[in-house]
């Protein structure tokens, strides 16, 4: 085996793994606070990209970078307001399909407003390759990991250390109870969202520059991170990110490793993998299992 | 026979009348749509027993579509190692089965699945497949992205037509069957309460495995029927979107109700093809203009529908028109309705 392919195959797997943990990240933090599993998430993450594009065409790098940020934190949160809260009570079902049609609107909005071409997407992350004992790394590589693990350090420590993050926590677990105590469960649950929408936006301006800008990039990185989501437990945020580098270098490592599995299989193999988890451990690595009341 | 019987009866032979009819008064081009109208209804058919009456969320039924349209195209073109060359009519009840097949072992996994993961499991179905359509590996079998070109040429607009409502109407015969019959009402219970459906003795393994099986039966059918028109397929003719605009079509037609999947179908293939006009004739009377050629706007148009009825009438464009008519048929026909015998009070 050679151990400089593998490195690099390692390392590029992980900055894969990171996009697929920040979108699962953004999964499992609506399937905590409102327990929908939101189909339209990776295209609002496209949505926004878009955004982030027209952005920076009028201006640098990380100003657009804050700007998209905060954008997709309104866009976030105000889908939660305008068309999640009034299914609140729905069934499963209809709640599936109201993110659905948030799926078709948004890809069809984005096709709309700038168009079906390929585009460019600029990183930030430039220069050189890095060279560890004389394994090249590309920067923008190295790059995503970094970002992913601060996002969600940040994230983590928000959820720990802050009032409002308790708040969240306090919402998502027991609202009836958070309500008493003064919890405005409501705007949580919204906050909720727009946190969700910001981890999407980093994963979709992550994922730009590794694939060319278009409406549909974001639906395969969906699917890896719905069996990332799947294969830490849908409901806990550790399990996603670990479940994202897993899958992220797993799927590489097969790719580079086993003729059979060509890039065309390769979403069939995540898949496969997703189906595989969800009939032998469906509670995920990390997830508990629910016990269901008769 | 009841009343309510005869009614329904009466207007079904109304509507073979029509359709029957109907390509004299217009032209070869909308028939044409509508032969495709009659194809997006039986697919509708299927998702509907599946979804509105056994309670099962499917995602993924584009991919069921893509393996009866595959097994059209494979066995009737002269594409490699495999060439049947069979006449493409005689391979649409084959389609029909294989994806039946798939559809019925897909029910396996299916069935340890409820709600979110089921719908998960079936959106990943549907991504999965065109790529893996696309795979070299599979190339001799599908094509690869090249795709198969299959032999008939474009067919007219009447030809299509008559072709499709011809499988499409007693498609919708066997639908109703299955609905009103034991199948449906052991659909019914499971998609009300597994629990109860259990207790009474219905197996959740054989009726939901079987619920899938009928489904993708009737999508395999739909998919080889939509083979023909487009005279040749890649892995894209059966895209994501179209697993997500079938699902549209059953939500905005009536879960449950099966005549109004016509309007679902109909939903479907007008929304595509006329909707962006529609849309920029009303938006003229305010003086707005949308660029109604982009791509976009059939989505937009799909997805801000689907929303409109998830919010405000669940029961689907089928559910307002009940409500509307029954006003109506009550003056015909009174369907008694069963009240509980106010209990007498019992003298002490």
């Amino acid at each position: 085996m050679d151990g400089q392919l593998f490195a690099q195959q390692v390392v590029s797997g992980l900055a894969n793994g990171a996009v697929y943990a920040s979108l699962a990240l953004a999964l499992v933090l609506i399937y905590r606070t409102t327990h929908v599993v939101n189909f339209a998430q990776g295209e609002m993450a496209m949505f926004t990209t878009f955004v982030a594009w027209s952005l920076n065409n009028r201006m640098s790098y990380w100003p657009a970078f804050v700007l998209t940020l905060a954008f997709a934190f309104v866009f976030g949160a105000a889908i939660e307001r305008v068309v999640i809260r009034p299914v609140e009570q729905a069934s499963h079902l209809t709640v599936i399909m109201v993110t659905i049609a948030l799926f078709v609107t948004v890809n069809g909005f984005v096709l709309w407003v700038w168009t079906p071409d390929l585009r460019d997407f600029p990183t930030p992350f430039t220069g050189e390759p890095v060279v560890v004992a004389g394994v090249f790394f590309a920067r923008h590589e190295i790059g995503i990991i970094a970002l992913t693990v601060a996002t969600v350090v940040v994230l983590w420590a928000f959820f720990r250390f802050t009032k409002l993050g308790l708040a969240m926590r306090a919402a998502a677990i027991r609202p009836e109870a958070a309500r008493l105590l003064g919890v405005r469960v409501g705007w949580m649950l919204a906050l909720g969202w727009g946190f969700a929408a910001v981890l999407g936006a980093i994963a979709g301006m992550m994922t730009a520059p590794l694939r060319l800008l278009d409406p549909n990039m974001m639906q395969p990185v969906l699917i890896y991170a719905f069996a990332a989501a799947v294969l830490g437990g849908i409901a806990s945020p550790a399990g996603a990110v670990i479940g994202g580098f897993t899958i992220g270098v797993g799927i590489n490592l097969l790719a580079t490793y086993v003729d059979f599995v060509t890039p065309e299989l390769e979403l069939p193999v995540a898949f496969a993998v997703l189906i595989g988890i969800l009939l032998f451990r469906p509670a995920g690595i990390f997830g508990r299992v629910a016990a269901r009341r008769v | 026979m009841s009343v309510g019987f005869a009614v329904r009866a009466g207007a079904f032979v109304l509507a073979v009348g029509a359709i029957a009819l109907l390509p004299r008064f217009i032209s070869d081009f909308r028939a044409l749509q509508l032969g495709t109208v009659a194809i997006f209804f039986i697919a509708l058919l299927g998702l509907n027993i599946l979804t509105g009456h056994a309670g099962q969320i499917s995602l993924g039924h584009g991919a069921f579509m893509g393996i009866g349209g595959y097994t059209t195209a494979v066995l009737t073109s002269d594409f490699g190692g495999l060439s049947w060359e069979m006449n493409d009519l005689a391979t649409v009840p084959i389609a029909g089965l294989v994806a039946g097949v798939v559809g019925f072992l897909f029910g396996f996994p299916a069935l340890r699945l409820a709600g979110v993961y089921l719908a998960l499991a079936t959106f990943a179905l549907a991504v999965a497949l065109p790529s893996l359509a696309r795979s070299q590996k599979l190339a001799g079998i599908t094509g690869g992205s090249e795709g198969i070109i299959l032999p008939r040429l474009p067919p007219t607009g009447d030809w299509l037509y008559y072709v499709c409502w011809s499988f499409a109407l007693p498609m919708f015969v066997l639908a109703w069957l299955i609905v009103r019959g034991r199948l449906g009402r052991a659909f019914r219970a499971v998609r009300e309460s597994e629990i109860a459906a259990v207790s009474s003795g219905i197996s959740l393994p054989l009726y939901k495995t079987v619920a899938f099986g009928i489904s993708a039966f009737y999508a395999g059918v739909a998919g080889a029927l939509l083979a023909i028109p487009t005279t040749a397929i890649f892995p894209d003719t059966y895209p994501v979107a179209l697993s997500i605009i079938l699902l549209t079509g059953v939500v905005v037609g009536g879960l449950g109700s099966l005549a109004g999947m016509a309007i679902g179908a109909l939903f479907i293939q007008f929304i595509q093809t006329d909707g962006p006009q529609w849309l920029q004739a009303v938006l003229d009377r305010v003086g707005v203009d949308i660029n109604e050629t982009a791509p976009g706007v059939p989505s937009v148009l799909y997805g801000l529908l689907l929303l409109a009825v998830l919010l405000t009438a669940r029961s689907g464009v089928a559910g307002l028109l009940a409500r509307g008519v029954s006003v109506l048929t009550n003056r015909i026909y009174h369907r008694p309705i069963k009240r509980q015998a106010t209990p007498s009070r019992r003298e002490a």
